[in-house]
């Protein structure tokens, strides 16, 4: 059977289409032209046009954190490539599989300095899990196939495909995406099933387990995270897990600890600490999570569940690592503690449990709400109040707001929660839930966002009216850059340098000017209305929520200290961070 | 348990299978140089035209956790097929080929080609005042003959790194 002739265009357009792609997200510009003309020819492609590269590829990694499926964007050559780079890096540290388009100037240009030129493929060669210069037509529908093979499959993570402008135009045979099986990358989906035999007689036998979860667990799949709760169920484990894995395992469930980590929960923490075996699921041992090294967890066994072999051993020394897919592993884990009896160590967990309440009781995250103004985590707490029961997507972006809603939002599900886990970027969130808000057009997208964040992509507002989506800001304003003052009064003798930001615009004026809508509260008893008034709003909103300016993020674990050396923002702590915490970011 | 500081730093010869494609070494060293390992020598030549592949022999030295990073660093790459550690996998025989440029005359020219002999190196190219040797060996070997030829008049040294393959009737 002959392969019918394509432009390089339109070789692009239907490999998207025979990938399953109905929505890209996008900017046009002089190296794109002919892909952008190939757009305007069919229907079966939706393009969102956004009005910043970066928001692109934010918009597209909330799409994929939000469907499990891979999101798919496209840009210039030169400043349009330039531009996504942040959320490339972005999709590389949290391991979400998105597709970047790029526009390169014509092949025989490549490396004259042409008008638009930039090194595409030597620019985010880092921030890529692999990238693509395609320097022959007949070559583009193989790599368009491999480029979504690779952004899926092992532990996900961002591709680029640069395309020079000549490609785009030349005629070449098309390749449908079947029978296309790599030559070099096959990552290893089943565990080692002695290692995993292993770890169900280590089930069996621990008086102070913990399971650690992480962003893997949703990664792998609904099934992943439905397994989980089984293994939970059937061990009588308790659950904690890392910011990116929040929804993996339900919130309300009795044995869930919340969120680990820096500003983790007391019980998660001291429990990681004290604990003798630990079952890392699809986490990585990140410095957020583990704090001061060498005095982490210092006794217990550790077990490490992740498909990617570099990140076993790679901070933290594992006794058993078990290299494979969440899903895959945890079934076999499930059906050999099955076929044992699970007998776990009943007794000795019952202490462990009681040691957890005891822990629990400190309620860490605990606050008195004053009369008249509004405290971040009560502004929280009342949204997640009037959400919880609808269908929601939560983002946020960096800073203080995100970690108070990773303490006072609760979630039950996967793929529901979509925040910068990794590189901390500012800017995330508000694109982010655009890109959910497009693959889930009936849902509540709500981006919890700081003052300082959402500026950073602010112009977003217009891609959300332009394109009908109802999109939810939900801004904590404290008029600070809250986390990096926090971090001043904590490292700096709260000389609070530059991160007092003047001068903010009224939000409220904002949204009108864009065409959304604005609304505004400064007093707690305000709350509930407007936060009803702004779900109620059939498009998109930015709601102004007027919080109290000195508020801190608490507990915390400073950089350079344990899991037990936590601090609750007491007046009577006095804390001296260490010379070596000092240089830790 | 942390990585330790004074953790001991073991030198390991790598070899990687890659696809000779297009940025495969800018990708091999820039993971090296972006994470901070040290590369010691680096070759890379294709090794089957036909199959597309080349064979990259990278020394290294690291904690022994690094080299384990390093090797799963290198695995995870796209365009990589395998990764070897002929260091600990095999028993291997590591080669290094040097151009040794020697300038002299006299006693010193005379001293410099007895030593050449004694090292089995080869004068490929002679004029009244200069030899340039060819040396294949250990890389220790070549250490061992460039210190000596310091004294008789060496001028420049160009060494190709080390190439390495494991002994015995079975392959990578
Ligand atoms: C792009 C980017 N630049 C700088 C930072 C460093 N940073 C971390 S949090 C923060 C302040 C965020 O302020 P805001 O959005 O108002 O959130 P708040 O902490 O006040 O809740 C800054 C500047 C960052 N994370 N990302
Ligand atoms: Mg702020």
């Amino acid at each position: 059977m002959a392969s019918p002739q394509m432009t390089g265009a339109e070789i692009v357009v239907q490999a998207l289409v025979d990938q399953g792609v109905d929505v890209i997200f996008g900017y046009p510009g002089g190296a794109v032209l002919p892909i952008y003309d190939a757009l305007f020819k069919t229907d079966k492609i939706r393009h969102i046009l956004v009005r910043h590269e970066q928001a692109a590829a934010h918009a597209a990694e909330g799409y994929a954190r939000s469907t499990g499926k891979p999101g798919v964007f496209l840009v210039t050559s030169g400043p349009g490539a330039t531009n996504a780079v942040t959320g490339l890096a972005d999709a590389l540290l949290d391991s979400i599989p998105i597709i970047c388009l790029s526009g390169q100037v014509a092949s025989h240009l490549i490396g004259s300095d042409a008008f638009q030129e930039a090194d595409t493929v030597g620019i985010t060669r880092p921030c890529t899990k692999h990238n693509w210069l395609v320097k022959r037509p007949e070559d583009l529908s193989r790599i368009m196939h491999e480029a979504f093979y690779v952004a899926k499959n092992g532990r996900p993570g961002p591709v680029v495909v640069d395309l020079p402008k000549d490609i785009q135009f030349a005629e070449a045979p098309y390749r449908g995406p079947e029978n296309i099986a790599h030559k070099t990358y096959v990552p290893k989906l089943k565990g080692d099933l002695k290692a995993i035999t292993q770890v169900a007689e280590m089930i069996g036998k621990a008086e102070r387990p913990i399971l650690y979860t992480g962003g893997g667990v949703i990664n792998s799949g609904p099934a992943a995270s439905q397994l989980l709760r089984e293994l939970a169920r059937s061990t009588g484990f308790p659950v904690t897990s890392t910011l990116m894995g929040l929804g993996a395992f339900p919130a309300s469930d009795k044995q869930w600890l919340g969120m680990l980590g820096m500003h983790g929960t007391v019980e998660a923490n001291y429990a990681m600490h004290d604990c003798d075996l630990m079952i890392c699921v699809g986490a990585r041992f990140d410095d957020r999570v583990t704090g001061r090294i060498d005095k982490f967890s210092p006794g217990s066994t550790k077990v490490h569940i992740d498909i990617d072999p570099s990140s076993i051993n790679k901070t933290v020394h594992v006794d058993v690592p078990i290299v494979g897919d969440v899903a895959h592993v945890l079934e076999d884990l499930l059906r050999v503690w099955k076929a044992k009896g699970r007998q776990a160590n009943k007794q000795a967990l019952a202490r462990w449990w009681q040691q957890i309440d005891e822990w629990r009781h400190v309620k860490c995250l605990e606050y008195k709400p004053y009369q008249d103004r509004i405290r971040p985590q009560q502004a929280i707490q009342h949204l997640y109040k009037a959400v919880k029961d609808k269908d929601i997507y939560i983002s946020t972006e960096v800073g203080q707001h995100q970690m108070w809603a990773a303490q006072h939002f609760h979630f039950e599900d996967p793929n529901r929660w979509m925040t910068s886990g990794g590189l901390g970027t500012m800017g995330y969130g508000f694109p982010a839930a655009i890109g959910a808000q497009v693959a889930h057009p009936k849902a509540l997208c709500i981006d919890i966002a700081g003052d300082a964040s959402i500026l950073m992509n602010m112009q977003e507002m217009s891609t959300a009216v332009q394109h009908d989506l109802p999109v939810k800001v939900f801004i904590l304003n404290n008029g600070y850059m809250g986390m990096v003052r926090q971090w001043q009064e904590l490292l700096h003798g709260g000389r609070y340098s530059h991160s007092y930001t003047e001068a903010l615009p009224d939000f409220v004026k904002l949204a009108e000017a864009y065409g959304g809508k604005g609304l505004r509260a400064t007093h707690p008893d305000e709350l509930d209305d407007k936060i009803a008034e702004m779900i109620e709003t059939p498009g998109p909103v930015l709601f102004d929520c007027v919080v109290v300016t000195e508020e801190n993020c608490y507990p915390m674990i400073p950089s350079g200290a344990a899991h037990n050396e936590m601090l609750f923002g007491t007046e009577k702590e006095a804390h001296e961070v260490s010379e070596e915490g000092k240089i830790l970011v | 348990m942390s990585i330790m500081k004074e953790e001991i730093q073991e030198r390991h010869c790598l070899a990687a299978l890659v696809d000779n494609e297009a940025g495969v070494l800018a990708r091999v060293i820039g993971l090296f140089s972006g994470r901070g390992y040290n590369i010691e020598s680096l070759t890379v030549a294709e090794v089957d035209h036909e199959g597309h592949t080349s064979r990259i022999t990278i020394v290294t030295t690291g904690t022994p956790m690094i080299i384990e990073q390093i090797k799963a660093q290198l695995g995870r790459l796209v365009p990589v097929h395998k990764v070897v550690d002929l260091t600990v996998e095999h028993d291997s025989i590591e080669r290094e080929m040097a151009l040794v440029k020697v300038v002299g005359t006299g006693e010193k020219r005379v001293e410099s080609l007895r030593l050449s002999e004694a090292f089995r190196a080869r004068v490929i190219d002679t004029t009244h005042s200069s030899f340039i040797f060819e040396l294949t060996g250990a890389p220790s070997k070549i250490d061992a003959f460039v210190n000596l030829m310091r004294p008789l008049g060496l001028v420049e040294v160009s060494r190709t790194g080390v190439v390495a393959i494991g002994r015995g009737a079975s392959d990578m």
